[in-house]
């Protein structure tokens, strides 16, 4: 029998159900208001008192409302047919729902149970597996989407049957195995997973190491973002952050793309389900839609469900995972879901911390982003989840809560300056301020030595240096007036202009620029380091700005051009022309090396 | 309010603060509206019999026995097509000495739309404003705050962009609008001509502060009957959201919740987005566009109210005074349309993103050289060209009382580019330098 209650107290969303059995926490009950019911999760227990938070509109509910209580927590419903679906933050499929309007109580099912699938037997009889082990595929799409014994399965068991290939439903029993006691367990295509709870089948995870390209120069050049790895994009508002990530989206080098769009704007995600189903994978040449999971819960839907959908997309990321897949999950904002978790915490009257937000925030924000991860399963293969989150910082401060719990949690560091957003030098991520862990892992620098060429990581450290002297040459020149500074400021300045310029800065709305190969940025960053390399002769600091403005006109061209086609070519002629005119004997000439010890000098005073 | 045969009434006031109350009652339904001593309240927190109250024009006078009646339903509007040309109180009552409105009762506050329904905007609305269509296009669906000082014009402007946009339907909710203003727009909306297309819910500096509570809501469920019944694209302007966010956390301080940031509740992004996400393209032709105002303190929008705005809206248009031109300029460097990517240089010319770009970009070079010439330091020639630029292009294009077609707007972008640069200088792709450049 299932424990049932009733109604004592509403706030909000935030109700009080007095109960006639035991409860769990987290675990999910329905409220039932006149015939609708009412999803809901106890947050907290005290005595026979259990408070929920319910998903939905509390509107025209009463005292005495019953309630029963399912036993289960929050859990997703996994299995074929969840790719390129648009879900809400309970795994609701929204397309299945006919009305223009959200009904409320409307639950809808999550996977197809009519829908026949060509399963392909993996495994056979007498097979010992675990959980998470592959029993057979079926084709999703363009996914081999392998059938695993479920994650909930304990220790180990032998399969004693396996279905042969033929078509069958994601409810049709697929494979029999004996547990560990001896009981039979009749497996289909669908498994369930209670949401908070990491999936920790896979053998092992080591530290990331395998560069993941997004295709944004910024990052894969500067900051790159690893597999398995995590990264956030704090930001003020209209600085950026969405736009990035629905760049990384379309771009990045992953097999799946899971989109949580977390209490942000509908029409954001409304972008996403017009042009994604238009939009080809640049890789593969199919329908980005094709690779594409949506979890949607903008701002105006329920606020509770804002914290499950983080944890949707996490889930099912943490499924296909499993199945050796390269999974891109990223969230949109991160700050709604700390939100939410902030006004729950306050109708309780809990005892807030920082900004009001619950104490323990830190803990639930690395918490999350440890599921993230390079694994490698039992079988030997090996998948990953790299998880980017974006942060909305109140007031463009990055002092506050959320920002700080998320930079104790991930690895790399997208910070995007108001400044930068201001002056349309887009991506505005700040070089200076932003960091990628990655960069200081061994394996990473061995990686990048072996994939794209020996002594990588020092030619980005170098192409760091060089933006952080342009800032220092630049504040000297602001301090002193254009005149009140040695010439090779201004050429010190201009050179990190040209990263700035020809690297930072991508057009996301241009059909080539919006994305570049790690290899055209491989070529970019030698070009741009052979410039800053060598020494240029100038008579006055006037010539210096004009001269390079020229230089960055020609290669923002050429950043425009399909890679190494005949304007690129031409335009590429025409640059070394023009540099050939003020270069001084190719190689660095011994005057610049001198003054530009005399600015590190001045720097190393500064801080002393 | 005469009490009806099916309503239930109390007289047991447990508790009084300044703007709710603790009635004991039973039967009684979340966010229902009740009548305390014949003022309009509504249900905010039940536990167990205790029912509290919030009560919209205030607590003053009301006495532990006074009678409280219950009405069984959420707050709602009658709607239909008699709205129009009509003006209302925040309770949707006429104030303006006409019927009641006898039409389908509906909810306010009602439920959101599914976002796989929603379609994606895709019409741009011309204001001849250049500082919004140039640099901020508007697009229907969208939902815009400007954001102002206090002693801005923001109301002619948004009196413009009213009639200019060709809206079937306009709906203004005042919050807290003083009577003179409200005055302006009646005339001004008059004398365009325009009355029967305006629906107005007005609650002014003379009635109570928490009254506003209800005044979008209101407005939102007549433009979604107007833009889901009749596809009609309906114009709602919201003004002052600032002081709707005051209300909000007058009674948040009420109910003893923990404030956050600036003594706001911890709610207000929530409590602002479903308001502001009522703005949508419905798949039928029907759309609802918000435009509200947002006022400032000082210019401060890292203030919480206009910073939860910024990260819900679709942008924000940033007024303010050029003193190199004496004029109310739209602030380029602030100001963002997050939609206009949807139209410009799809619905408009094919240079219109570069050129835009292109001048803003140079905008900020005179910016900086005006820093170094407040700074004492010799300018260059590409400085003083560059503040000369500026102050032209903040005359010409920026300035609110600019009235043209976006072609125009480009084609003074192009003059001033000729005027004042090399083809370097001003970095536009080279198609369109080949195409556009005036020589
Ligand atoms: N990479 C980019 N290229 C061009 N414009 C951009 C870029 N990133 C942002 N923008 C501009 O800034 C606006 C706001 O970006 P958005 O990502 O929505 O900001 P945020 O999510 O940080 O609030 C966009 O609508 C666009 O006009
Ligand atoms: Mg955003």
């Amino acid at each position: 029998m299932s424990t049932k209650g009733k109604v004592v107290g509403i706030v909000s969303n935030l109700v009080t159900i007095e109960v006639d059995g035991p409860v769990g926490q987290n675990e999910i009950c329905y409220i039932d208001l006149a015939g609708v019911k009412l999803m809901a999760e106890v947050i907290k227990i005290t005595g026979n008192k259990a408070f929920v938070q319910v998903f939905e509109s509390t509107r025209g509910l009463n005292v005495g409302c019953e309630a029963e209580f399912t036993g289960r927590m929050l859990e997703v419903t996994m299995g074929p047919g969840m790719l390129s679906r648009n879900y809400d933050g309970l795994q609701n499929d929204l397309n299945k729902m006919t009305d223009v309007f959200l009904k409320r109580g409307e639950y809808t099912p999550p996977l197809d149970n009519e829908r026949k699938w060509a399963f392909k037997p993996i495994a056979s009889e007498g097979d010992e597996v675990r959980g998470g082990d592959w029993i057979g595929e079926v084709q999703e799409g363009w996914i081999a989407h392998k059938i695993m014994v479920p994650f909930a399965f304990e220790g180990t068991g032998t399969i004693q049957s396996v279905a042969p290939e033929g078509e069958y439903t994601v409810e049709d029993t697929v494979a029999v195995v004996v547990d560990g006691e001896g009981n039979e367990q009749k497996l289909t295509m669908t498994m369930r997973w209670p949401v908070k709870v990491e999936v920790r089948t896979y053998k092992d995870k080591p530290r990331p190491f395998k560069v993941m390209e997004t295709g944004v120069r910024t990052i894969d050049t500067l900051n790159p973002m690893m597999e398995g790895g995590t990264g956030f994009i704090p930001g003020p508002f209209g600085c950026g952050k969405t736009v990035l990530q629905h760049l990384i989206s379309k771009y990045a080098e992953a097999d799946l793309i899971i989109v949580v769009a977390c209490g942000e704007r509908a029409n954001e995600v409304v972008e996403i389900f017009t042009e994604f189903p238009e939009l080809d994978d640049p890789r593969t040449g199919r329908k980005l839609m094709e690779r594409t999971i949506i979890i949607c819960n903008t701002s105006n839907m329920p606020v509770a469900a804002r914290e499950a959908s983080v944890y949707t997309g996490m889930t099912i990321a943490e499924y296909y995972r499993m199945m050796g897949l390269k999974v891109l999950l990223l969230a949109d904002s991160t700050s709604r879901w700390a939100q939410a978790l902030r006004e729950m915490s306050n109708r309780m009257e809990e005892l807030p911390g920082q900004d009001a937000f619950p104490m323990d925030l830190p803990a639930i924000v690395s918490n999350f982003y440890s599921r993230a991860g390079f694994v490698y399963l039992h079988n030997g293969q090996s998948g990953s989840i790299t998880f980017i989150g974006t942060v909305s910082p109140a007031g463009g401060n990055l002092k506050e809560p959320v920002t700080e719990s998320t930079k104790k949690a991930a690895r790399a560091f997208y910070a995007l300056a108001q400044q930068r957003a201001d002056s349309k030098r887009y991506p505005a991520i700040d070089p200076i301020d932003s960091y990628s862990k990655y960069l200081e892992y061994q394996e990473v620098v061995d990686y990048m030595d072996e994939h794209l060429e020996k002594g990588w990581v020092d030619k980005v450290l170098k192409m760091k240096d060089i933006l952080l002297r342009g800032k220092e040459a630049r504040d000297q020149i602001n301090i002193l007036g254009d005149d009140g500074v040695p010439i090779d400021y201004h050429v010190i300045f201009n050179k990190s202009e040209i990263v700035d310029f020809i690297i930072l800065q991508q057009d996301g709305f241009d059909k080539v620029d919006a994305s570049t190969p790690i290899k055209r940025q491989q070529y970019i960053a030698n070009k741009i380091l052979d410039i800053c390399d060598s020494s240029f002769d100038f008579e006055n600091f006037e010539n210096v700005t004009t001269y390079f403005k020229k230089v960055i006109n020609i290669m923002k061209q050429m950043n425009y051009q399909e890679f190494q086609n005949e304007k690129f070519n031409s335009l590429e002629k025409e640059l070394d022309d023009l540099l050939a005119e003020r270069r001084v004997n190719g190689d660095g000439g011994p005057g610049e090396d001198r003054k530009e010890t005399v600015l590190d000098e001045r720097r190393s005073g500064d801080e002393g | 309010m005469k009490a009806k045969a099916f309503q239930k009434i109390y007289t047991r006031i447990e508790n009084i603060t300044k703007a709710t109350c603790v009635v004991e009652a039973e039967g009684i339904t979340n966010e229902e509206m009740a009548y305390v001593d014949g003022r309009p309240a509504q249900v905010v927190k039940i536990n167990d019999k205790w029912i509290t109250l919030q009560i919209f024009p205030g607590t003053q006078g009301v006495a532990t026995n006074a009678e409280v009646v219950f009405t069984g339903k959420p707050p709602t509007l009658k709607v239909g097509d008699d709205l129009r040309g009509r003006f209302f109180n925040a309770y949707g009552q006429p104030i303006d000495g006409g019927p009641a409105i006898d039409g389908e009762e509906r909810e306010i506050g009602g439920p959101s739309v599914n976002p796989v329904r929603r379609k994606q905007p895709s019409e741009l609305i011309a204001t001849g404003i250049a500082g919004i269509d140039l640099n901020n296009t508007l697009v229907t669906g969208q939902k815009i705050p400007f954001f102002a000082d206090p002693d801005q014009p923001f109301n002619q402007v948004m009196a413009d962009v009213a009639l200019r946009a060709k809206a079937d339907i306009i709906i203004l909710g005042g919050m807290g609008m003083s009577n003179d203003d409200y005055l302006y727009y009646k005339s001004v909306f008059d004398n365009a001509g325009a009355l029967d297309r305006i629906i107005s819910f007005m609650n002014t500096t003379e009635n109570p502060p928490v009254e506003r509570l209800l005044v979008p809501d209101m407005c939102l469920t007549a433009a979604e009957y107007f833009a889901t019944e009749k596809n009609y694209k309906v114009l709602a302007l919201l003004t002052d959201m600032t002081l709707f966010a005051d209300a909000l956390s007058i009674v948040s301080n009420r109910m003893d919740q923990i404030p956050s940031k600036d003594s706001m509740p911890g709610s207000l992004y929530s409590d602002l987005a479903k308001i502001y996400e009522k703005a949508v393209q419905f798949p039928d032709g029907g759309s609802i566009t918000i435009v509200a105002v947002t006022t400032l303190s000082g210019g401060d929008i890292t203030h919480a109210i206009p910073d939860n705005t910024g990260y819900i809206t679709e942008g924000q248009l940033f007024l303010r005074r050029d003193t190199d031109i004496g004029k109310v300029i739209v602030d380029p460097f602030r100001s963002l349309s997050r939609l206009k990517q949807l139209v410009i240089g799809k619905k408009t010319r094919d240079d219109h993103p570069q050129v835009m770009n292109a001048c803003v970009r140079l905008f900020a070079d005179a910016a900086n050289a005006k820093t170094k010439l407040e700074n004492g330091f010799d300018l260059t020639d590409y400085d003083k060209r560059c503040l000369d630029y500026a102050k032209e292009y903040s005359r010409e294009l920026l300035a609110i009382d600019i009235n043209v077609d976006v072609d125009k707007m480009l084609d003074t972008g192009w003059d001033l580019f000729a005027k004042y640069f090399s083809k370097e200088e001003v970095g536009i792709k080279q198609v369109f330098v080949d195409k556009y450049w005036k020589n």
